[in-house]
C-alpha cells in the first residue's frame, strides 16, 4: 500500500502556477527522491506534503487519511530543512528531545530516548553541547535525530545536503541510505543534484516547470528517459538528428547523422507513442574508441576526429565529430594503461552499441 | 604620528561631546550656586538639598512611571509590527509601515500641539500622566519597530517551521523558539524606549497634568539660579544611574549573542 497518494495537486501563488496536476503514489518504506532543477516545485511539493503549505486543489493522502485541514503539527510528518534549522539557543539534547517534550515522558525515558536518537546519528555524547558551536556535517545529525525520534510515517529532507562540502556529502549519502534501511521509515528527498538522486533513491521523480516528467527506478530513469529533457537532465546524453525511415513489426529503422542506419527493437521504444522525435539519444559511454584492429569487432564502427578532451584520471571525455554529424558527441573512456590518451586533432574509429539508443514520443 | 590631523579631529570631537558632561559632576560638588571657575570648594550638600524637595520626588516617580509603561507598550508594539513586516506580505505594507515610522521624524513640536488638540479638543479628556504615556509611546514605537525589525530579520523563517513541525502550535514556535532568540532586541529597544520617554521634554510639557515630568520640573526650576546646583547634582545623579543601566543592557546584549554563538556586529548602546 502506498503510504502518500498525491492526487491532481495544482498549486497557484497568484498567477505563478507552482504546480501542475501533480500525481503520485509512494510506497512504504521508499526512499523516494524529487529532482528538478531549482523552480521546478520539488520544494513546494514537499512543503505540501509537510502541510507547511496549502494545495489550490487537489488530495493528499497519508497512510490513507486525507490530509486537507490537517495543520503541519498534527501531520505525520518530519522535515530536515536546508537550514536544518537547528535552534541555537538550545543544546544539542534539548534539540533533539523537543519535540518530545508534548509526550510527556519521565525525565530518564526521555533523556534514553535522545541518547538512542544521538546514538543513531553517529553523536552519541554529543547531547550538552550547544547547538551553535557544532560543524555543519553535526548540525545535520543534529537536525536528523530530532525529526526521527518522533518516528514520522514520512521523514522529508529537503535539500539536506547542499550546504556539506563534497566529500562530507559524499559520506552523507552513504550514511542517510544505510539510516533508512535501518529505520525503515518512508524518506523523500528534494535534490537538484541528479547524482545524488541516483546514488540514494528507490525511485526519482524529475520534475521541470511544475509537473512531473517521469518516475522511475534510477537505471530506469538513466537507460530509458522519457522525454529529451530527462535524458539531458540525468547524466550526459547525445543528442544525434535522426530519419526516420521505415516502420514494421514494431520495429523502427532511422537513419542518424554521422552513425548511419540502425533499428530500434520494440522493447527499445517509448510505450504508446504513435510517433518519434527526429532525434536519438546516445550516452558517453555508448561509444567507445577503437584501439585494436577494427575487424575483430562485431559493433558498427564510425570514423570521427577528436575535437578536444576531458582528462579526469579514472576517465576521458572527448569531444568526437564524427563524420557526416553536424554537432560533436561526448565519448566517456576508461583510462587503461594500455589506452594511449588521444591528443586533439587525431582521427579516430568508434564503435557504437545500437542497443544502448534512446528514441523519444513526440 | 599615525593617523595625523584625523586623529586630533577624534580627540576633538570628543572633548565636544563629552566636556559638557563632565561639567556636570564638577559643579554638583561644587561649594557655591554659581556655576564659574575657580571652584570654590567639595561639597555634598546639594545632594543633601536633592533628597529633601518633595516635588522632584513626584516628579521622579512620575516620570519612571511614564517611562515604564511606554517603554512596555512600545516594545508590544514593536514586536507586532516588526514581525508583520518581515515575515508577511499584506497589501499596503510599504504604505503602512512608512506611516509608522514617521513620527521619527516629524517636528516633536508639531506633534505635541496637534496631540493637544485632539486631547482637549476633540475627545475632550483630562491631561494626566497617561495623556503623555500615548504621546510618548506615538514616538517610542518607530524606534523599537527598528530595533527589533533587524532582530527579526536575522531569524531563520525554518526555526519557526520546524518547531511546528515537532508538534509545537504556531504560539508555541513563537513562545518557545522566537521570543528567546529575539530577546536582546526586546531588552534593547526597551532600554532605549525608557530612556526616550524620560528625557522627552517638549511633548510632556504639553500634555502634563498636574504632576510635571522629571524634565518638565526642571526647566521649571532653571528661573531660579539658587535652584541649579541642585539641578547638577540631579543631573549627576542621572548621569551615573544611566551608565549602570546601559551597562548591565550591554552585559545581557553580549551574552545573547554569546549564548546562540553569534559574532558580535557592534552594540546598538
Amino acid at each position: 500500500m502506498s503510504i502518500i497518494s498525491l492526487q491532481n495537486i495544482e498549486k497557484h501563488y497568484g498567477d505563478y502556477h507552482a504546480l501542475k496536476d501533480v500525481s503520485c503514489e509512494i510506497a512504504e518504506g521508499e526512499f523516494f527522491s524529487l529532482l528538478g532543477p531549482s523552480g521546478c516545485g520539488k520544494t513546494t511539493l514537499l512543503r505540501v506534503i509537510a502541510g507547511f503549505e496549502d494545495v489550490s486543489s487537489g488530495t493528499v493522502l497519508l497512510g490513507g487519511q486525507n490530509m486537507a485541514g490537517v495543520p503541519a503539527n498534527k501531520r505525520p510528518t518530519n522535515m530536515v530543512f536546508q537550514s536544518y534549522a537547528i535552534f541555537p539557543h538550545l543544546s544539542v539534547a534539548q534539540n533533539v528531545g523537543f519535540g518530545l517534550r508534548k509526550a510527556k515522558l519521565q525525565p530518564a525515558q526521555m533523556a534514553d530516548a535522545i541518547n538512542e536518537a544521538l546514538e543513531m546519528v553517529g553523536l552519541a555524547g554529543f547531547g550538552e553541547r550547544a547547538a551553535h558551536a557544532l560543524s555543519g556535517g553535526q548540525r545535520q545529525r543534529v537536525a536528523l535525530a530530532r525529526a526521527l525520534i518522533l518516528k514520522p510515517k514520512v521523514l522529508l529532507l529537503d535539500e539536506p545536503l547542499s550546504a556539506l562540502d563534497k566529500k562530507m556529502r559524499e559520506q552523507m549519502q552513504t550514511e542517510l541510505r544505510r539510516l533508512q534501511r535501518q529505520v525503515g521509515i518512508t524518506f523523500i528527498l528534494v535534490t537538484h543534484d541528479q547524482e545524488e538522486a541516483l546514488i540514494m533513491s528507490d525511485r526519482i521523480a524529475v520534475m521541470f516547470e511544475g509537473e512531473i516528467a517521469q518516475v522511475a527506478p534510477p537505471q530506469d530513469l538513466y537507460r530509458r528517459p522519457l522525454t529529451r529533457r530527462v535524458g539531458e537532465f540525468i547524466g550526459v546524453m547525445n543528442f544525434l538528428n535522426a530519419r526516420q525511415i521505415d516502420v514494421s513489426d514494431g520495429t523502427v529503422a532511422f537513419d542518424i547523422e554521422g552513425l548511419g542506419e540502425a533499428k530500434v527493437g520494440p522493447d527499445q521504444l517509448p510505450e504508446g507513442a504513435r510517433a518519434y522525435l527526429p532525434v536519438v539519444g546516445l550516452r558517453p559511454e555508448a561509444f567507445t574508441i577503437v584501439y585494436e584492429d577494427p575487424k575483430l569487432r562485431s559493433q558498427r564502427i564510425v570514423e570521427g576526429e577528436v575535437l578536444d578532451l576531458s582528462y579526469y584520471g579514472d576517465m576521458t571525455y572527448y569531444e568526437v565529430k564524427l563524420d557526416g554529424a553536424s554537432a560533436p558527441v561526448t565519448i566517456s573512456m576508461k583510462n587503461l594503461t594500455t589506452r594511449p590518451v588521444l591528443e586533439r586533432g587525431t582521427r579516430t574509429l568508434v564503435s557504437w552499441d545500437e542497443g544502448s539508443l534512446v528514441v523519444f514520443a513526440a | 604620528m599615525k593617523g595625523g590631523w584625523l586623529r586630533i579631529y577624534a580627540i576633538a570631537y570628543l572633548v565636544f561631546l563629552y566636556l559638557p558632561v563632565v561639567l556636570l559632576p564638577l559643579f554638583a560638588f561644587n561649594d557655591g550656586t554659581v556655576m564659574a571657575f575657580p571652584l570654590k570648594g567639595f561639597t555634598t550638600q546639594w545632594f543633601v538639598q536633592l533628597a529633601g524637595i518633595e516635588a522632584l520626588h513626584g516628579a521622579l516617580l512620575n516620570s519612571l512611571f511614564i517611562a515604564l509603561v511606554t517603554a512596555s507598550l512600545s516594545v508590544i508594539f514593536g514586536i507586532c509590527a516588526a514581525r508583520a513586516s518581515t515575515r508577511y506580505t499584506f497589501p499596503l505594507k510599504a504604505p503602512i509601515m512608512g506611516a509608522i515610522m514617521v513620527p521619527l521624524v516629524l517636528p516633536e513640536i508639531i506633534v505635541a500641539v496637534s496631540l493637544l488638540v485632539v486631547v482637549v479638543q476633540v475627545f475632550d479628556l483630562p491631561l494626566s500622566a497617561w495623556t503623555v504615556v500615548a504621546g510618548h509611546t506615538l514616538i517610542c514605537t518607530p524606534f523599537a519597530i527598528a530595533i527589533l525589525s533587524s532582530s527579526f530579520q536575522g531569524l531563520d523563517q525554518s526555526l519557526e517551521e520546524a518547531a511546528i513541525d515537532l508538534g509545537e502550535t504556531r504560539w508555541g514556535a513563537f513562545k518557545n523558539i522566537i521570543l528567546p532568540l529575539v530577546s536582546p532586541g526586546i531588552v534593547a529597544s526597551f532600554l532605549i524606549c525608557f530612556t526616550i520617554s524620560l528625557d522627552e521634554f517638549i511633548i510632556a510639557f504639553f500634555l502634563t497634568g498636574a504632576e510635571p515630568t522629571l524634565p518638565v520640573y526642571i526647566w521649571s526650576q532653571l528661573r531660579f539660579p539658587t535652584k541649579i546646583p541642585a539641578v547638577m547634582a540631579l543631573g549627576t545623579v542621572m548621569l551615573v544611574a544611566s551608565l549602570i543601566i546601559l551597562s548591565v543592557a550591554e552585559y545581557y546584549r553580549r551574552r545573547g549573542i554569546a549564548r546562540v554563538g553569534g559574532t558580535d556586529s557592534g552594540g546598538f548602546l
